[in-house]
């Protein structure tokens, strides 16, 4: 029995580097064995996309991509198709919890430095992602053709008629028509299936191949390669598997407790995850009272509204709303220190990071609500915090006053 | 493992036992929360309620049909014939059947409800009800009531031809021995609600 | 540590967003107070519904024999007894139909203004409790031109007052507030009954609570088996997820 095994793995490794790729990328990739709470949204990020991606393509067996009858298939996957109601629950607050899990994700990037060299392109890589999520959220929306995917996607769109001299004709390009319509909306559905997923897919795979190239951070911000036992393998790593593999498999045990119980007895989540309005089919001709895009979307959404027009403009926020995401491309060059961890960095820099997610907080809140003096006021003052934080990062960050940094990691 | 002694792994006070029942347990459970996530996908696939409303049962008024005459109903997207079948066309199930002509002449393969099998059936000898697919391939067969045509020779008593293969049946829809097709065709489950009204899709209630 | 602080200040201030939850403007809205699980009363509610709703309001995304189903009536009861409506070519509805009105789209413009909406999903866009009140406040208004009615949870609204001969009319009683700087304005103060409906006050609360948990049970079919599955999924992840806990505990017992 284990001869034949071993005669199939050897046919196999001579044709296929298959034990060699599960040593490199499991059994024997070493990582630290400090990791902590924050550790687990990674792997919890790739658990939402393959969750997607399946509850995807059984949606797309019974949706229709047509603005005639959209939004009655998507009642018709509810109600008629066995079991649909599941499927299409946990799509739409799988989209929900891709967000919060890559958020939390990319916040122990900041707390922890992960960005830092040598891994910055698993940083851009990782911001790639987080692009094409965004786009991939945003076209997703538009599927239901309810209310709210229709006037979101209808706003979002005039984003780009902003843009000076082409704006219009952009626009239109963009949607194939003059307003949102179903032509829209079968291009959105073809870039939602599969343009924008492959992408995600392939950047994911080298969002991993470069981590595991490099090998991962922890919240100690130590380099465990510098320390080396004989064989090359670092003292303080741990194979993947099964050490990683048990513990991650905990965390989404936890992670989907929590998901489920939103699937299964709050789907909706008070009109945050499914908006009311969205329970309406699309009708272009009466606009819902308020618009607001969904909370991932929020932060970003309120700086756009912060922002004053200026020169008969509204592009001004447009820019402001690009350059909060292009920025985050840049973090690595802005962060000068030679110190990753929250834990060894200046207090400066603490309050920076705190002030950072407040401010993200705060905007997201008034990204939601209808606009009001007080409203605009605090987007404004956050809109600067949050840019204020690349800004104080880069001036603290020269000549920071750093505690000293263990030479192993801490357990 | 290779680094026990030196780095940050130590199994010095394993338990084996434990450990391969404590992985075996929470990886059987595991594979049972996987099936149980693949059960309703895979139950997405079945006939929705739309398709079930769709496919539900068809309520025919033979009270015009002729003896001789052919009506076609449509019941889950198929055609299912009902035929008035006449005092010679009844006579001629014996014909083809002595001539030995038929694969199974007593429908013995279960391709009918128990209350319309044997030679003619049917609930009513005269009314016969079949489902017009063939069972070769799935084409639709012709009605051909003549007796002996040229196309098809002297041993035609009248039946269902099948065009597409050139598959043989007789008037109760039993299949000749020797054409492609190898069994009669299906008869769906119907019921009388009176003399003139029938409910194709719904069983007769077992007297 | 820094972290967990973080954990804390981050999810202080979302308390006030969700506390927030999606409230609409406008009066104050009435709880609807329904019992979700209590099929008798969402039968009694899509008995109303068929009788007084249907005509001009489709439930297009709900079949009769759904219905059925999920309120324990057998289907040949709902044939024979909850189907008025038929389809353009004037044969009834079988049971295995959507909950389809009669009227056609073009119709309904002409005879309203704007056609009667389909209310299969109406419990989700506007609330249970808006429905409840919108229900229960119909008042006299000759300035109304359509109907002569209006609603206190949708002013100038087109539909007449349909269920009238149960509730009775009943008029809105506004008085004329001063506010400190002296601006005037309407204030509601209650209604006033004109003439009796056949059913008691508490009676029409009752049929209108029902309606609305028809409504809302029409909006989510799914939702019992929903619910009901649910629990067997949490048990079940309790479960794996205790296991998991264990099993890494065991393994990370080699880690020192």
């Amino acid at each position: 029995m284990a001869d034949q095994k071993n005669g199939l793995m050897t046919w196999i490794d001579d044709r296929f580097p298959l034990s060699e790729t599960y040593k490199y990328h499991m059994s024997e990739y070493w990582a630290p064995k400090n990791f902590n709470f924050w550790y687990y949204f990674g792997v919890l990020s790739f658990v939402m996309l393959i969750l997607q991606l399946v509850t995807g393509i059984f949606l797309t067996m019974n949706y229709k991509p047509d603005g005639a009858s959209a939004f009655t298939s998507v009642e018709y996957i509810m109600r008629d198709v066995d079991y649909g109601w599941l499927i299409r629950y946990m799509h739409s607050t799988g989209a929900s919890f891709f967000f919060i899990v890559v958020y939390l994700h990319m916040f122990r990037g900041l707390m922890y430095g992960s960005y830092q060299k040598p891994r910055e392109l698993i940083w851009v890589f990782g911001c790639l992602i987080y692009v094409a999520l965004m786009a991939e959220a945003f076209m997703g929306y538009l599927l239901p053709w309810g209310q709210m995917s229709y006037w979101g996607a209808q706003v979002i769109l005039s984003l780009f008629n902003t843009i000076p001299w082409i704006g219009p004709a952009l626009t239109e390009w963009v949607r194939g028509d003059f307003i949102v319509s179903d032509i829209t909306l079968n291009r959105f559905f073809a870039f939602h299936v599969i343009a924008v997923p492959l992408i995600l897919v392939a950047l994911v795979f080298l969002h991993i191949v470069a981590l595991h190239h490099v090998g991962s951070n922890n919240p100690d911000g130590v380099e465990i390669k510098k320390n080396k036992n004989a064989e090359g393998i670092p003292l303080d790593g741990i194979p993947f598997h099964p050490y990683y593999t048990v513990k991650d498999t905990f965390g989404t045990g936890v992670f989907f407790i929590v998901f489920f119980a939103v699937v299964f007895f709050a789907p909706e989540m008070g009109g945050y995850f499914l908006e009311h309005a969205n329970f309406i089919p699309a009708d272009p001709l009466k606009t819902p009272e308020h618009i607001a895009p969904v909370w991932y979307f929020t932060p970003f959404y309120a700086m756009l509204r912060a922002t004053p027009s200026m020169f008969g403009s509204a592009f001004p926020g447009v820019m402001v709303m690009g350059a909060a995401i292009v920025v985050l491309f840049f973090l690595p060059w802005i962060d000068r220190g030679k110190v990753r961890s929250i834990r060894y960095r200046s207090n400066a820099f603490k309050y920076n990071l705190f002030a950072l997610v407040v401010a993200f907080i705060v905007l997201g809140y008034y990204g939601m609500q209808a606009p009001t003096d007080l409203g605009t006021f605090l987007s404004r003052l956050f809109t600067f915090v949050y840019f204020g934080y690349f800004v104080v990062l880069w001036v603290i960050s020269k000549d920071e006053k750093t505690k000293p940094v263990p030479e192993r990691v801490t357990h | 493992m290779a680094n026990a002694e030196q780095g940050s792994l130590d199994q010095s006070d394993l338990d084996p036992k434990r450990r391969r029942f404590l992985t075996t347990a929470v990886g059987v459970v595991g594979a049972v929360g996987v099936v149980g996530l693949a059960v309703p996908m895979l139950k997405s696939f079945a006939p929705s309620a739309r398709a079930r409303a769709a496919g539900a049962p068809v309520e025919v008024d033979i009270s015009k049909l002729e003896p001789g005459q052919m009506l076609i109903v449509e019941w889950r997207g198929k055609p299912v014939w009902l035929v008035n079948r006449t005092p010679e066309a009844l006579a001629s199930l014996a014909t083809v059947e002595e001539a030995g002509l038929l694969a199974d002449p007593l429908s013995e393969m279960p391709q009918q409800p128990a209350y319309a099998g044997g030679v003619e059936r049917a609930i009513k000898p005269n009314l016969v009800v079949l489902l017009g697919v063939c069972t070769h391939l799935g084409c639709a067969p012709t009605y051909r009531p003549e007796v002996g045509p040229p196309d098809l020779g002297d041993d035609w008593f009248g039946g269902f031809f099948c065009p597409c293969h050139g598959s043989k049946f007789d008037f109760s829809g039993r299949v000749y021995a020797g054409v492609p097709a190898p069994i009669n065709l299906e008869v769906p489950p119907y019921k009388y609600l009176t003399e003139t009204q029938l409910v194709i899709g719904e069983d007769q209630e077992s007297s | 540590m820094m972290g967990r602080k973080l954990i804390v200040t981050a999810l202080a201030c979302l308390l006030p967003v969700f506390a927030q939850a999606a409230g609409g403007g406008g009066i104050h809205l009435e709880s609807a107070n329904i019992q979700p699980d209590n099929k008798a009363s969402v039968t009694r509610g899509a008995r109303t519904y068929v009788n007084y709703c249907l005509g001009c309001h489709s439930l297009g995304y709900l079949r009769y024999n759904r219905m059925a189903t999920d309120l324990d009536l057998p289907a040949d009861i709902v044939e024979d007894n909850m189907i008025f409506t038929s389809n353009l070519d004037g044969e009834p509805h079988k049971v295995t139909d959507m909950m389809n009105r009669t009227m056609t789209t073009d119709y309904g413009k002409v005879a309203f203004g704007v056609s009667p909406p389909d209310l299969s999903l109406i419990a989700r866009s506007r609330g249970v409790d808006w429905l409840y009140t919108y229900m229960k406040t119909f008042y006299v208004d000759e300035s109304s031109a359509a109907t002569g009615h209006n609603n206190l949870a949708f002013d100038q609204v087109g539909m007449p007052n349909v269920l009238w001969e149960l509730q009775g009319l009943q008029r809105a009683i506004y008085t004329t507030q001063k506010d400190e700087n002296g601006k005037e304005s309407e204030v509601f103060e209650g209604f006033e009954q004109i003439t009796e409906g056949t059913l008691s006050a508490a009676e029409y609360d009752k049929t209108i609570r029902d309606l609305v948990n028809f409504l809302h049970y029409a909006a989510e079919p799914g939702r019992a088996q929903r619910i009901s599955m649910g629990i067997w999924v949490m048990l079940f992840l309790f479960v794996f997820t205790a296991g998991a806990y264990v099993l890494k505990k065991e393994w990370w017992r080699d880690v020192r």
